[in-house]
């Protein structure tokens, strides 16, 4: 393994984010905040529980979930286009560096920063509602795995976005309709049966789930569903990476 | 001197059928400096791209150090350096920090020490802490080669180094090479400069459609292929070649008052003697003799007319 080229792509990737910092550190707390002041204040106000738990605790977790997997996707695809667009592409190409060490340094950097706005969203949503967590390792089991696996979607997005159009499209069109309609606000037992069964099939519904069952040891699908859920997603993302550089889809001429 | 990059039959057809090498075989000794010339779209660069692995071949193999850049394609790939044709930056990363980058994805430790003096040898010490987008193009070139040397490589690849750069840096790049090549580091080039070429390579190849048309050394490809020309300026003007001067290679410009004859220099027979003689038999009066070679630009482009169809 050539771990000083992982080392150099993490840094030179953080470097980005650092460069930006107050982006990246208000950005999350002024959406977060205006959430909580809609959502947990303005509608939450006439909802009084869901499953037990106040309404403003209750979208906590979707709403770390909301901003993790926006943010993994975004920074991964980002960090692998911006290369390609720019022509940079050629140094990581020519390097003495394999698959997985590109993987690792730009999907480790994306995932790192989502991991910093989910951190800092939960300290936000702290000064505006009580709630505990209930199992804090599994929190943070879940909170990385959806880091990492959405990281690795988003750097697959970045290498067949062939313009930044197509790059905000999957995000877009996709990504964002499945998280709002996985749970994020709202427990699916609130759904007709028809749309409960119809959810099961959002990926993301597993992943809320098993997130929110780390704070209030309640979900609506199995912990155990959702973690093989998030393990087969993130299987399935390395092995279309492996295939994207086994055959230089993209990116090798 | 053991071959440093070795090329066998290296073709490359990209997907709708194009080929843009059509079995390409070099040998290239360590410490070697070669040029490549050839038009746009001969293949110059898809060679260049396909050793280092940013274009995968179709066939043929390549070695580098005597690693396969395949098989072996860490070890083959971490003696290679590479200055793209395309100034290729990340505009808003520091000039200290891309060439730090450059360094680390070879895999190499930190050499403050080593970047300091490449650096400054390129004139970028003092930008060092500058933004890539607040140079200008010259400096942005400059940056381009601190990052292929920041690895220390063996073998250097410069697509169109001084492509659009002024004739300070051109010269200064010259030197660098040289400097290069005094370390024993092996270096390709491609350029559109054919004076380049002549001025820094030991060898030159011409490549056309995706063939080497010939790859010789440049002193030999000057006197094989060169011709040179010797103007013999007359005192007084003549309104025609006499006869018994009259032989091929043989013109009369301008205003009459002088004679050029065309000649190779590889020839058994040049024909200097006579001719000279012929023009004092004539009556004619000397007033000045000059001789000139073709320059290797003239030899490219007689050879690549040679080949278009």
């Amino acid at each position: 393994m050539n771990w000083g080229a992982i080392a150099a792509i993490y840094r030179f990737e953080m470097a980005r984010f650092f460069r930006t910092m107050l982006q990246s550190f208000l950005s999350p707390v002024l959406s977060t905040s205006l959430y909580f002041v809609v959502f947990g204040t303005a509608i939450g106000s006439r909802i009084e529980q869901v499953e037990g738990i106040g309404y403003g605790g209750f979208i906590v977790p979707g709403l770390i979930m909301l901003s993790v997997i926006t943010q993994s996707i975004s920074n991964a695809s980002f960090g692998i286009y911006f290369p390609k667009f720019i022509g940079t592409i050629y140094e990581l190409l020519s390097a003495p560096v394999n698959f997985l060490e590109i993987v690792l340094g730009y999907v480790g950097a994306a995932a790192t920063k989502a991991l910093f706005v989910g951190t800092v969203i939960l300290c936000t949503a702290a000064l505006f509602v009580d709630f505990q967590i209930a199992h804090p390792l599994a929190m943070v089991a879940f909170l990385l795995l959806t880091c990492l696996s959405f990281a690795l979607l988003g750097f697959i997005i970045g290498i067949w976005a062939g313009n930044f159009e197509q790059l905000q499209l999957v995000p877009l069109l996709i990504v964002t309709p499945l998280v709002f309609l996985g749970g994020s606000f709202y427990s699916i037992t609130m759904l007709p049966p028809v749309w409960q069964t119809i959810t099961l099939f959002n990926p993301v519904v597993y992943l809320i789930s098993g997130f929110r069952w780390s704070f209030f040891d309640t979900a609506d699908v199995p912990v155990g569903l959702s973690l093989l859920a998030i393990g087969g997603f993130t299987f399935l993302c390395l092995a279309v990476i492996w295939w994207i550089f086994r055959t230089g889809w993209r990116i090798r001429s | 001197m053991s071959a440093m990059l070795s090329i066998r039959d290296l073709r490359k057809t990209y997907e709708g059928g194009f080929q843009a090498l059509k079995g390409v075989t070099l040998e290239i000794e360590q410490g070697e400096i070669i040029a490549l010339l050839g038009p746009n779209g001969a293949g110059k660069t898809t060679l260049i791209s396909t050793i280092c692995g940013i274009t995968t071949p179709t066939a043929g193999e390549v070695t580098v150090g005597g690693h396969d850049i395949l098989r072996d394609f860490r070890a083959a790939r971490g003696l290679i350096g590479l200055v793209p044709q395309e100034i290729a930056l990340e505009p808003f990363e520091r000039v200290l920090n891309t060439v730090r980058f450059s360094r680390g994805l070879f895999g190499h430790r930190r050499d403050e020490a080593l970047i300091e003096r490449i650096l400054r040898r390129l004139s970028l010490w003092d930008k060092k802490d500058a933004q890539v987008k607040e140079l200008s193009g010259g400096m942005k070139r400059r940056v381009l080669i601190a990052k292929a040397l920041a690895h220390e490589p063996r073998v250097l690849f410069l697509d169109e180094p001084t492509a659009g750069v002024d004739v300070e840096l051109r010269k200064d790049m010259w030197d660098i090479v040289a400097e290069l090549k005094a370390d024993g580091v092996t270096i390709i080039l491609t350029t559109h400069y054919i004076e380049e070429a002549e001025a820094i390579a030991d060898r030159i190849g011409v490549i056309n459609r995706g063939e080497l048309l010939l790859v010789e050394q440049t002193s030999a490809l000057m006197s094989r292929l060169g011709k040179k020309q010797i103007e013999v300026q007359l005192s007084a003007a003549i309104s025609a070649i006499p006869p018994t001067l009259a032989r091929p290679g043989l013109s009369l410009a301008g205003e009459g008052d002088v004679l050029v004859f065309e000649y190779d220099t590889q020839a058994e027979r040049i024909g200097l003697t006579g001719l000279l003689n012929a023009i004092a038999a004539a009556g004619l009066v000397l007033r000045d003799v000059n001789t000139r070679q073709s320059s290797l630009e003239e030899i490219f482009v007689d050879l690549v007319s040679e080949e278009t169809p």
